[in-house]
């Protein structure tokens, strides 16, 4: 149940620099979860501390939107791709 | 330090001044390296915050892909964003730290009544606590370089 996780440029320097890892994973939670598990700096960029993703971070499945999926419950099977894509906000 | 010359700073002001009273958005492109780190394209965005457009800015998922791919296509990364603060100083503020992510270079430009002015560059640091200044200075020319965020 290999699944791919492609992380954006930002991220790369908490996950030794990485493009891209692949975990065995049941669900995106999953997945997100031994991304970081592995790479534990990863995490306070991706979840509020009370452990939602952060509203800035997307996470799509194979192009899809997990907000428009079961967002982290969604099913994931061996060959997925799993993509992180920033948003970007601000103001005075 | 980033490097960014004057050509590209004016088109930032530019920009500023065009979508005053609201703010400004875009991607920096360019290379992050040994020799540091340096502008070298943007991409001027649409602020997608159409509910208040004065003083947040937002840049949708996709608007970001389209920067990706436009750097790829010129060999570039995308390095980071520069938006403008209306009527407001060039310093980051509480709501852009929350959203901010790492490694990408903040620039901000001040607009004062439609006029241009201040221009900083900005860091968030690893733990996401603060913004630490990036110096700027202009392609080649280190006298331009300010020590406090870097002014152009």
């Amino acid at each position: 149940m290999a699944v791919k996780v492609i992380l954006p440029t930002p991220l790369r320097p908490f996950a030794e620099h990485k493009a891209s890892v692949e975990f065995d994973a049941a669900t995106v939670g999953d997945a997100l979860n031994r991304l970081t598990e592995t790479f534990g700096e990863l995490k306070k960029h991706l979840y509020t501390p009370d452990g939602h993703i952060r509203s800035f971070v997307n996470v799509y499945l194979n192009d899809e939107d997990i907000r428009f999926l079961k967002q982290e419950q969604t099913p994931t099977k061996s060959g997925d791709t799993i993509t992180i894509v920033p948003s970007i906000a601000g103001g005075v | 330090m980033l490097q960014l010359d004057h050509e590209l700073a004016a088109k930032i002001r530019a920009h500023g001044a065009e979508d005053y009273p609201h703010e400004c958005c875009g991607a920096l492109l360019g290379t992050d390296g040994a020799a540091g780190r340096a502008v070298r394209d943007l991409v001027p965005l649409t602020n997608r915050r159409d509910d208040s457009p004065r003083n947040r800015f937002s840049i949708t998922a996709e608007d970001v892909r389209t920067a990706e791919r436009a750097a790829a296509e010129l060999g570039l990364d995308l390095i980071g964003w520069y938006h403008s603060h209306p009527d407001h100083p060039a310093r980051p503020s509480e709501f852009d730290r929350e959203h901010a992510w790492p490694w990408y270079s903040y620039i901000i430009v001040a607009v004062a009544a439609a006029v241009p002015g201040e221009m900083t560059s900005w860091r968030l640091t690893d733990d996401r606590e603060r913004f630490e200044p990036e110096p700027l200075s202009s392609a080649g020319a280190a006298q331009h370089t300010s020590s406090v965020g870097g002014k152009l």
